[in-house]
Formats: C-alpha cells, sequence, structure tokens
C-alpha cells in the first residue's frame, strides 16, 4: 500500500528538516502566530501620477476588439480593471458573436496571463535580443536576391491590414512567396463551392428562416465561423410554447457533436454511408449524379429527410460538414438551389480569407519546394508545423535542412526547437490589428494592456523584418484605413462599435453549374474509418497550454487532460476493450498508441481521435498530455480515411472523466417530450415528479426580502457548448486542479454540464447545472458554523471565512453542486496570473467549500447602482456570468417577485420544472423541458 | 504509613486550582482586550508617510472639500486617491520650493507614483464601496473621524467587522441629510430634512437585508 501522506503538500514541504529542527520551529511559529496572525500587515496605496482620461478609480471599463480562431473572428468586449484585462465577454454588435462568447473566445484571457508564455528572442534555444537578430536577418536578407527562396508561412490571414503588408512584401521581393496553413480549418467548403459555382463562396445559413435542416456532419452549432450566431436563431425556432412553428433538424454523423445532440433525429454514419445519403438526397430533389449503395436504417432516414425537404421548399436547409469531401459540399449547393433554399435559408458570401486558397495544397508545395532545396530561409508567423503538418510530409526533417529559420509565436512550441532563431509575438490583447468576421466585418482590434513581454504583433514583426523603417502597430492599423472620409471621426467610432460599419459582404448571387463533374471512386470499406477531428477544448494543440480548457470536460465525452480514441459500443466488445484500454491503430503503415473511450452513437466502424495532444513543447501544460493524432495524418486525407487497422494492446491509460457514467438511473432529470405529446400534456414535465407543497416542510421558513433571485434553464435551446462554463470560471476565479485532482472528482467548476445518453430514441441530452439556491437549503442546517446561510434575497450564501472544512454541506446537497479546496488550487505564487483575477470576487484559500454565488459580485453592483438612482433593480439588469455567454439564450436570471420580469414568465411556462423536487428542495434554479419536432414517417 | 505530603499541600493544590482559574481567566481577558487593541487594528496609530500630509491643514485650515482629492468617493467602490498631478496643481504655486514636498515634485518630475501608507485597509474578503454609503448620508466623518484635526492622518475605528454591523444592523442614526455628508463638524440638529432622511430609510429599508452576509463578503 503506497503511503497515504504523501500528497499532503504538493506544492511542496522542506523535506531536509530534522524532527528537532521541526518541533522547534513549529513552536517558535505558533507562538509568533498567536502574537501577529491577527494584525493587519500593511500596505501600500499607490495612486497614479496622472490619471488616465476616463477613469474612476476601482470602477472596471470595457473595451471593443476581436480575436481570431483559425479562419474566424469573434468580437468582443473586454474588461479592464485599473489597466488589467480580466475578463472577455461577446461584443453584441458583431455578427459572429451577438453577445455570446465561445469558451476559446473567454479563454484566451488565461492565455494572456499564461507565465509560460513566450517572453523573450531565442537564440538556438538561448535567450538573445532583438537587435541582435535584426543584425543577423539584415545579413540573411541582402543575401537573397530579390527574396529568391524567402518563405513565410502564417496560419490563416483574415487580417485587411496584415494580408497588405504581406502583398507589399511581395511585390518588393517578386522571388519570396507566402504559405498558409490553418491545421485545422478544411479546405473542403471552398473547394466545393469552386465545383458547383465556379467560385470561392461561403454559405451563410439563416436559421430562422428554416424549418427543416438536414445535417450531413455538419456541426454548425459546435465548431465553425458563424456558430453562435447559428446557436441563437437555431434557438428561436426550438420555442413550440410560444406558438411558432417548431423546427425540425435531421443530423448523420460519424462522431458526436453539439449538433447531432440538438437533433430530432440523429443518425451515427460512417463518411461513405454520408456520401452516399448526399447523393440520395440530391438524387431525390432532383439533381442529376450518381448514387452509391445504401443500406437501412440510413436509406430511410435519406428518403424522410429529403421528402420532408421537398416539403419545405425555401424553408428547408441541407447543410453540410467542413470535414466532407467537396463534392459532398457541391450537392449541398446544387439541393439548395434545386429547392429554392438559396437566398431564403442559406446565402454565399465570399470567405473572409485575404488570399483564399487550399491550405493542403499551400503547405504542400512549400514542403515540395523545401526538399528540392529552393527554400533558403523561412519565416514561420503563428504556426507551428514542426507539429501540426501532416505526418507524411516530414517537415520536421525537411525544415532541419533549411540555411535560415525563423519562427515567430505565442510559445517555443515544436518549431521553435529546432529553429535558429524564435520571436515572441504580442497577444492579440497587446496588439492592434484588424479582422474580418465570416460575414465580412472587420474589427479594428485594440490592445488592453502594453505587452507584457518583449513580444511584437504580426503586422509589427513584419515591419521590423520588411520594411526600412519599422512602424509600430498602431501606425500601421491608421495607414491602412487612412483613406476613410473624415478618418479621426470614423476611427474612434470603429474602435468603440467593434465593427466597421459598411464592410459587411453583399449576398453573391450564384447559380450552380447544371452538370457536376462526376467522379466515383472506388471505395473499399475494408477496416475501420479514421476520423481526425479538431479537439472539441484545444483545437488544433493552439490552446493546449490553457489550463481552463484542458479541464474543461469535453462535451460528449467529459474528459479532461487527454484525448483517446473514441469507439463504438459495439467495437468495444468485438475488441473486448474498455475505457483506457490502449489501442493500436495503423494507419496508411503509421503507428499510433491510444487509450480507447466508447461513446454512445459513435458511428459502428469509425474511430475518432482529436488532434491538438501529444504535444512535445509549448509549455509546462501542455507538454505531455495524450497522443498525437497527428502522426498518422496524411496530406491527401488530412480528415482521415477508412482502411484503418485496430488492435488491443496490453495496458491502460487512467482517463480522468468528470462523468462516471452516462445513464440517468430512472430517475427524469432531463425531461423530454415530443411536440404531439406536448401538445398533448403540456405540463408533462411537472407532473412527471410533482413536489410537496411549501408548507409540508420543516425547514425555518424565511423573511422573503426585497427581490427573489431565481434562474432557469431552457434545455431545448440549451446545446451543451460549455461556453457557461468557462465564462464562469473566468467571472469567479475558480482554480485549475490538474488531472490527477479531476481523476479523484475533485474538479472545482460551480457550473457543471452533466451529459445523459438514452437508448430510444438514440440521443445525447445535456444540462447545465449551478448551485439551486433552495429555499429549503439541506446543506445550510447541517453546518456547524453557519457558514452556509441564507439570505433575505434568496440566496444561499457561502461564507469562506466561516468555514472549516467540514464537508457537511457537500455531503447533504442532493445536487452536488459544492466544491471544495482539497488543497491551495488557487496559485498565489505567480505573478502574472495574479492579474488575472476578478478584483469583485474572493480568491479561495485550502480548506474551504466554495460553490455558485448566482454571481452576487453583479448582484451587489446592479443594488448599488438601482439604490443611487433610487428605484428597484431593473429586469435584466443583473446578468450572471453563464447567462451572458450563452449563444443560446438558454439561461435567464431575474427577480421572481418581479411578476412582469422575463424570469417570472419562464417559470410560469407550462416545460418548467424543478430538479428533484420530490425533495422538497424547492429550488430557485429550474429547467425548461426539451422538446422534439420527430417526421412522422420516422416516428415508429 | 507515614504521609508524603505535607498538608500545606492541601492549601497548595487549592491555591493552585484558584490559580489555574484566574489564569485562564486573565487569557482571555488578555486576548480580548488584545484584539480590539491597537496594536492588531491599527486604529489611533501614527504610520510613516512619504510626504509629511497634514489633513487638519488643508481641511480644516483650507477648507477644501473632501472631493477634491478623493474624486471617485461618490461613482466608485474606491474613495480614490489624489495622483501627483492633483497636489500639483496647488504647490506648483504655493510652497513650490518646500523641502517637505520634495517627494511630491520628485514624483511628478520622474513619473515615479508616491507610495503612501495605506490608513484605511479592509480584509481582502470585505468589499466595501464608498459610493452607497456617502450617496445614503452616511458622513465621512463616522468612519474617518474629524480628520479636519488630524495634523497626521491615523484610523480612527477599528473598522472590525462588529463596529460595522453596530450601524448595519440599525443605520438610521447615522444619517445625515446630503448636503452634511462631507461636513467635518456637523451636528443633528432634529431639523426636518434630517427626519425624512431617517424615515424614508427605516420606510424603504429592509434592515435585515443590510447583514446578509454576501453584502460585504463574496
Amino acid at each position: 500500500m503506497p503511503p497515504l501522506t504523501i500528497d499532503e503538500w504538493p506544492e511542496g514541504w522542506p523535506t531536509d528538516l530534522s524532527r528537532r529542527d521541526f518541533l522547534k520551529w513549529s513552536g517558535a511559529s505558533l507562538a509568533l502566530a498567536l502574537l501577529s496572525a491577527c494584525r493587519q500587515p500593511l500596505e501600500k496605496i499607490i495612486p497614479y501620477g496622472q490619471e488616465p482620461e476616463n477613469l474612476v478609480a476601482g470602477k472596471p471599463l470595457s473595451f471593443a476588439t476581436a480575436l481570431a480562431q483559425g479562419r474566424s473572428a469573434c468580437g468582443v468586449l473586454v474588461t479592464s480593471h485599473m489597466g488589467r484585462p480580466t475578463r472577455i465577454d461577446g461584443n453584441p454588435r458583431h455578427p459572429d458573436s451577438l453577445g455570446a462568447a465561445d469558451i476559446f473566445t473567454q479563454a484566451e484571457i488565461l492565455n494572456l496571463y499564461d507565465p509560460d508564455r513566450s517572453q523573450v528572442v531565442l537564440e538556438a534555444g538561448q535567450p538573445s535580443h532583438w537587435q541582435t537578430f535584426a543584425a543577423a536577418w539584415t545579413r540573411v536578407l541582402s543575401g537573397l536576391r530579390n527574396g529568391e527562396g524567402l518563405r513565410i508561412l502564417t496560419g490563416a490571414v483574415i487580417s485587411p491590414s496584415l494580408g497588405d503588408q504581406l502583398s507589399r512584401i511581395l511585390k518588393r521581393y517578386p522571388g519570396a512567396r507566402w504559405h498558409q496553413y490553418e491545421p485545422v480549418a478544411s479546405d473542403a467548403p471552398q473547394e466545393g463551392s469552386l465545383l458547383a459555382f465556379g467560385r470561392r463562396l461561403l454559405p451563410r445559413y439563416r436559421l430562422r428562416e428554416a424549418e427543416i435542416i438536414v445535417s450531413l456532419d455538419s456541426d454548425f452549432l459546435g465548431s465553425g465561423p458563424g456558430r453562435l450566431a447559428y446557436a441563437r436563431e437555431f434557438a428561436s425556432r426550438r420555442r413550440p410554447e410560444r406558438g411558432q412553428p417548431m423546427s425540425r433538424l435531421y443530423v448523420a454523423e460519424g462522431t458526436p457533436s453539439i449538433t447531432g445532440s440538438m437533433a430530432d433525429h440523429h443518425l451515427p454514419a460512417s463518411q461513405l454511408q454520408i456520401e452516399a445519403m448526399a447523393r440520395q438526397i440530391a438524387w431525390a430533389c432532383g439533381a442529376r449524379c450518381a448514387r452509391l449503395p445504401l443500406e437501412e436504417p440510413a436509406r430511410r432516414w435519406a428518403a424522410a429527410a429529403a421528402a420532408d425537404l421537398k416539403r419545405s421548399r425555401g424553408r428547408g436547409l441541407l447543410a453540410v460538414g467542413e470535414f466532407q469531401p467537396p463534392m459532398v459540399h457541391a450537392l449541398a449547393h446544387a439541393v439548395n438551389h434545386a429547392l429554392g433554399n438559396a437566398g431564403s435559408t442559406v446565402e454565399y458570401l465570399p470567405p473572409p480569407d485575404f488570399r483564399p486558397e487550399s491550405h493542403a495544397r499551400s503547405m504542400g508545395t512549400l514542403a515540395r519546394d523545401m526538399g528540392a532545396g529552393r527554400v533558403s530561409a523561412l519565416v514561420t508567423v503563428d504556426c507551428n508545423p514542426a507539429y501540426a503538418a501532416p505526418a507524411d510530409l516530414d517537415f520536421p526533417g525537411l525544415y532541419r535542412r533549411l540555411p535560415f529559420r525563423v519562427h515567430a509565436g505565442h510559445y517555443a512550441d515544436e518549431t521553435a526547437a529546432i529553429s535558429h532563431w524564435h520571436l515572441p509575438l504580442a497577444h492579440p490583447l497587446e496588439s492592434w490589428g484588424d479582422l474580418r468576421a465570416s460575414d465580412g466585418t472587420v474589427t479594428l482590434c485594440q490592445p488592453l494592456i502594453a505587452p507584457l513581454y518583449e513580444g511584437k504583433s504580426a503586422s509589427e514583426l513584419l515591419s521590423a523584418l520588411f520594411d526600412e523603417n519599422p512602424r509600430s502597430g498602431y501606425e500601421l492599423l491608421r495607414a491602412r484605413w487612412r483613406h476613410r472620409p473624415s478618418f479621426e471621426r470614423f476611427w474612434l467610432e470603429s474602435l468603440s462599435e467593434g465593427v466597421v460599419a459598411g464592410t459587411r459582404y453583399s449576398p453573391q448571387r450564384v447559380e450552380p453549374r447544371r452538370t457536376l463533374a462526376e467522379r466515383l471512386e472506388p471505395v473499399s470499406q475494408a477496416g475501420y474509418e479514421l476520423l481526425l477531428r479538431p479537439d472539441p477544448t484545444v483545437l488544433d494543440g493552439r490552446h493546449a497550454n490553457n489550463g481552463w480548457l484542458q479541464e474543461l470536460p469535453k462535451p460528449q465525452t467529459t474528459l479532461t487532460w487527454d484525448n483517446a480514441a473514441l469507439i463504438s459500443p459495439l467495437t468495444a466488445r468485438t475488441l473486448e476493450v474498455e475505457n483506457g484500454d490502449l489501442l493500436e491503430l495503423r494507419f496508411r503503415g503509421r503507428l499510433l498508441e491510444a487509450p480507447a473511450w466508447v461513446l454512445a452513437n459513435q458511428a459502428e466502424r469509425s474511430v475518432t481521435l482529436h488532434l491538438g495532444y501529444g504535444r512535445r513543447a509549448g509549455g509546462k501544460t501542455a507538454a505531455g498530455l495524450g497522443v498525437d493524432a497527428y502522426a498518422l495524418r496524411q496530406g491527401a486525407e488530412p480528415w482521415g480515411g477508412s482502411g484503418l487497422e485496430l488492435a488491443k494492446r496490453s495496458g491502460r491509460r487512467a482517463l480522468a472523466a468528470t462523468q462516471g457514467h452516462h445513464s440517468m438511473e430512472g430517475r427524469r432529470h432531463v425531461r423530454a417530450a415530443t411536440l404531439a405529446q406536448f401538445k398533448a400534456r403540456p405540463d408533462f414535465a411537472r407532473q412527471t415528479e410533482p413536489g410537496p407543497a411549501a408548507e409540508e416542510s420543516l425547514y425555518p421558513r424565511w423573511e422573503p426580502g426585497e427581490y427573489a433571485w431565481g434562474m432557469t434553464v431552457n434545455l431545448n435551446s440549451c446545446i451543451g457548448c460549455s461556453a457557461c462554463v468557462i465564462a464562469c470560471q473566468a467571472e469567479n476565479n475558480s482554480p485549475v486542479v490538474g488531472k490527477q485532482e479531476v481523476l479523484r472528482g475533485r474538479e472545482m467548476h460551480w457550473l457543471r454540464v452533466d451529459r445523459y445518453v438514452e437508448e430510444h430514441p438514440p440521443r445525447m441530452l445535456h444540462q447545465p447545472v449551478p448551485c439551486m439556491h433552495c429555499e429549503n437549503a439541506p446543506c445550510e442546517l447541517v453546518c456547524p458554523v453557519g457558514a452556509t446561510v441564507h439570505s433575505q434575497e434568496g440566496l444561499n450564501e457561502m461564507v469562506y471565512n466561516r468555514c472549516v472544512g467540514t464537508r457537511y454541506c457537500s455531503n447533504n446537497c442532493p445536487y452536488k453542486v459544492r466544491r471544495f479546496n482539497f488543497f491551495q488550487y488557487a496559485d498565489l505564487k505567480t505573478e502574472s496570473l495574479k492579474m488575472l483575477r476578478n478584483p469583485e470576487v474572493s480568491v479561495r484559500e485550502r480548506g474551504v467549500m466554495e460553490k455558485c454565488t448566482y454571481c452576487v459580485q453583479r448582484i451587489s453592483a446592479a443594488r448599488i447602482a438601482a439604490k443611487k438612482e433610487g428605484r428597484r433593480i431593473r429586469d435584466g439588469e443583473v446578468v450572471t456570468a453563464c447567462q451572458a455567454a450563452c449563444p443560446a439564450e438558454a439561461i435567464v436570471f431575474g427577480d421572481l417577485r418581479d411578476a412582469q420580469s422575463r424570469l417570472s414568465g419562464q417559470k410560469a411556462d407550462p416545460l418548467n420544472y424543478d430538479l428533484l423536487a420530490s425533495l422538497g428542495t424547492r429550488p430557485r434554479t429550474s429547467y425548461l423541458a426539451r422538446l422534439t419536432n420527430p417526421a412522422p414517417e420516422l416516428a415508429s | 504509613m507515614a504521609q508524603i505530603f505535607h498538608p500545606f499541600t492541601n492549601a497548595l493544590s487549592r491555591a493552585s486550582l484558584v490559580l489555574a482559574l484566574v489564569l485562564l481567566l486573565a487569557v482571555l481577558v488578555f486576548a480580548f482586550k488584545l484584539y480590539r487593541s491597537p496594536y492588531l487594528t491599527w486604529a489611533g496609530v501614527l504610520l510613516e508617510q512619504p510626504v509629511a500630509f497634514s489633513h487638519q491643514h488643508h481641511v480644516g485650515g483650507l477648507g477644501i472639500d473632501c472631493r477634491y482629492c478623493h474624486a471617485s468617493v461618490e461613482r466608485s467602490a474606491f474613495a480614490g486617491m489624489p495622483s501627483t498631478k492633483t497636489c500639483m496643481s496647488c504647490h506648483s504655486q504655493v510652497w513650490s520650493d518646500s523641502p517637505a514636498l520634495e517627494p511630491v515634485r520628485d514624483s511628478w518630475r520622474s513619473g515615479r507614483a508616491l507610495e503612501w501608507v495605506r490608513v484605511h485597509n479592509l480584509p481582502d474578503y470585505a468589499y466595501f464601496d464608498h459610493s452607497i454609503h456617502v450617496k445614503r448620508g452616511v458622513g465621512c466623518v463616522s468612519c474617518h473621524g474629524r480628520v479636519d484635526e488630524m495634523p497626521w492622518t491615523f484610523r480612527a475605528k477599528s473598522l472590525q467587522m462588529g463596529w460595522c454591523l453596530d450601524c448595519h444592523r440599525n443605520p438610521s442614526p447615522a444619517l445625515r441629510p446630503q448636503p452634511a455628508v462631507f461636513q467635518m463638524g456637523w451636528k443633528p440638529t432634529g431639523s426636518p430634512e434630517e427626519r425624512q432622511v431617517r424615515e424614508w430609510f427605516s420606510r424603504h429599508h429592509d434592515a435585515l437585508a443590510l447583514t446578509n452576509c454576501t453584502v460585504c463578503h463574496r
């Protein structure tokens, strides 16, 4: 048996102390502690030399900017406390945000303060200076005639000013070439529109108009540009109790996605089946195309979907996932045009890229030229090809042979390790710039803070490399937009709004080509099928060093800190593997060992592996987690293919999932019904588990105060994206605990998203669970020190300074929403992380309980504002962090005593029900039951 | 069997019992007193500051309003500390070469901030908001004392939780009409405005709500 005390002080305990010294020291410190413990230490108060404009000391300010995620940009409002950015919210005026923010955008604030971020120039791994680099660079550049042999490699460039800068450089150095490589943004949508229209266009859906949505592997709610807006539009058509007709969603996909969990008809399908279904639907809708054999139940499913689409001409939508081949996209365009959906539920816009192109081809060209010795200097900007380039290109091998290698990035990553020079890039919140959203809208990005380290922004870096008189990012950006009339006013307005007026693209009128070039390749369905996908929380690996995102349970598996080979229950039975058993994956002659994870609703012979793990460098948190799926990636098949060989290996790996199993155990935590059932019995959810009457309780009655706070979570809108979890973590200074602690069930999220799998009909249900703020709170009665008490406004308060850590409250909580600091989880030592904290919320120490407070700091701020104006708090004035982030507006918070409030309306909804109502806890947080709208053809 | 202990031991043991009780009581009294003593609360303790600033001179003598320097007191949780620029707006003209003001001029020249020692410092888990207290009619003097009589600023009250609660349980007596909030020597006169403020408060305010934990702690 291992010693029990081994992990008692993981933060470090001086072990070279003898027993006698230990007693001496502890005696002395006890005596000193008694004398001085209560004495407050003196602090300094440091005023400004000269106050900044518009700053009221102690009041936060908010600035609009935008953050990029691969090929998309999200407009944000960043909260700044006395000059330090602490929180990122969506910008309501930005078309790709509408006020919501996804997990990556919100977690970017942690990247800003990440102590592992690249801080100085490195020459062969050793600290150096910008001047030393500049000297070396000038020698190299002057040796290249016309820039011959010079290559620049970037991620996707969606910044107009950066694109212009690159164009200028290419004009000045005609021999130079610019390549783009974005590891997890697929080329297929643009290639598909090339096939269909002869132009590079991207579809933009208008889901408010859509009554029938058929998604073939399209995760439009969970990934890809526009997802936040789509989630809101989709949710607006899922409220039948408001009298609107309800939309119907069909999803066929290989691996369950967020969109799949919202489907009325979900079908796990292999890649080949999806293509066959696309052809079947296209054929049924009048497109002339070859067909592939289709078996049941996919045939029936496709027939029903096609029939539904045909019935709803102009109000239907066929959406295709970005990892599908271009031909499937082209077929969808043909279908949407044939049914008159184009212009109604889908419009076509030019892509936001400055230079749209196939990234796979661009990277392939670069690798070929490197192999042929045509490259003498490569400058990589914000891209990590040594890790993320397809394995068959052998990028690291080719790269090592180049005479001059420069890498500029946010982390000293795998590429930096084999570069001559590594240059630190400034964080987006430290830089000026501009970004184009998926509908063309441009945002001017402004810095929130001066660079913490020696980083330069990408545009400053290019200016430093290629301009005779390097200019600052501010000058570069202003010069780019200087042509606008009444420039200064334009500049201020654009910065304060977060969008540049009049930059939205207008929808393009296009006609699909009559005949689609047909090329049916013989497809073998031998073996298993490999699906390589971006990870739901770390994407292509760029967020691998972000503890918030690593610890965020992945929406489908609830895995944290790891990736795994996701297999279907049938595959698991065939191979006799359980969760965590090691599998050997052999694909196109390459080998990888990965732990298995059994996932319901996974297509039967498909194996999903998420990219972004198995990092070898790039920060203390990132390195060494999970397995590197890029090792199996082929340039020609970036998203996998069939012909995967799967075998069981001996050995296991412990995987930290936050949810042990996915059954409701016969209880109805998530209540769902079909539209027909709902119409027959509108209050089905409440009747499932009625609670006792208010007077049937032994709990003491509390006196109601001026307000009665409550919350509803609409499970009909909630897509399970977890944006609320990160929002809560950022707002409430929640710590990260690490994989070992998650394995012990000690994650600290105040809000968790439970997920359940149902067999009949096969589907996945999500349920966010914050503190219920029970009116009869079981936790309060058992606290021996009164550390958790009820407020007059109905909040279940947690008083950290009274808590002695008995954990009785947590034991007595039927919802299991209380979190205990078993160790000093909050990092009190790292200097940069101190700047991250929300100053309105206490940072908790070891040994105290904590839980959701309904964002009491926001209630306090609103109460003070209201009192100063001598009025009540208005409805909608208090917005909790989770509510603000939710793209689907599923969370409503408000005052129950105000009968006109939005919350009171939600509580009166027939779908409203309490979780575990029979316990008589009278929770203030309640749920609106889920409704589905199945097609009559498939209803059996 | 011979007696082992001398009969005197009985008295000794009785005395030691009494003594132990007395000692225990003394420790308790000491701890109680210590907890409220200036040693722990800093109340009345003079602290060394970078500049010999006198509130007595500026407030009592010159009659400068609190808000001239503590500018955000009506808008923010934090009352605000004057920037060097605020000091220099007068002291570039007045006492512009006084040796006592050299640190201020040095800060102005170099841009380095003055580092004052915080006199009124609440624990980090207490979230006090100046603006609402001022708006509600709590005078500055109620917490900060007669700063116009302080040549050297010190903490006038203990700022302990019990002291906060004295007022939060029954705020009405501490409330003043708005114009009197920033007045130093104001005394209640029983005027109709005063009565109005207090009555309004007791009518509109749920006294219990002010003692909810999350009013100050979160």
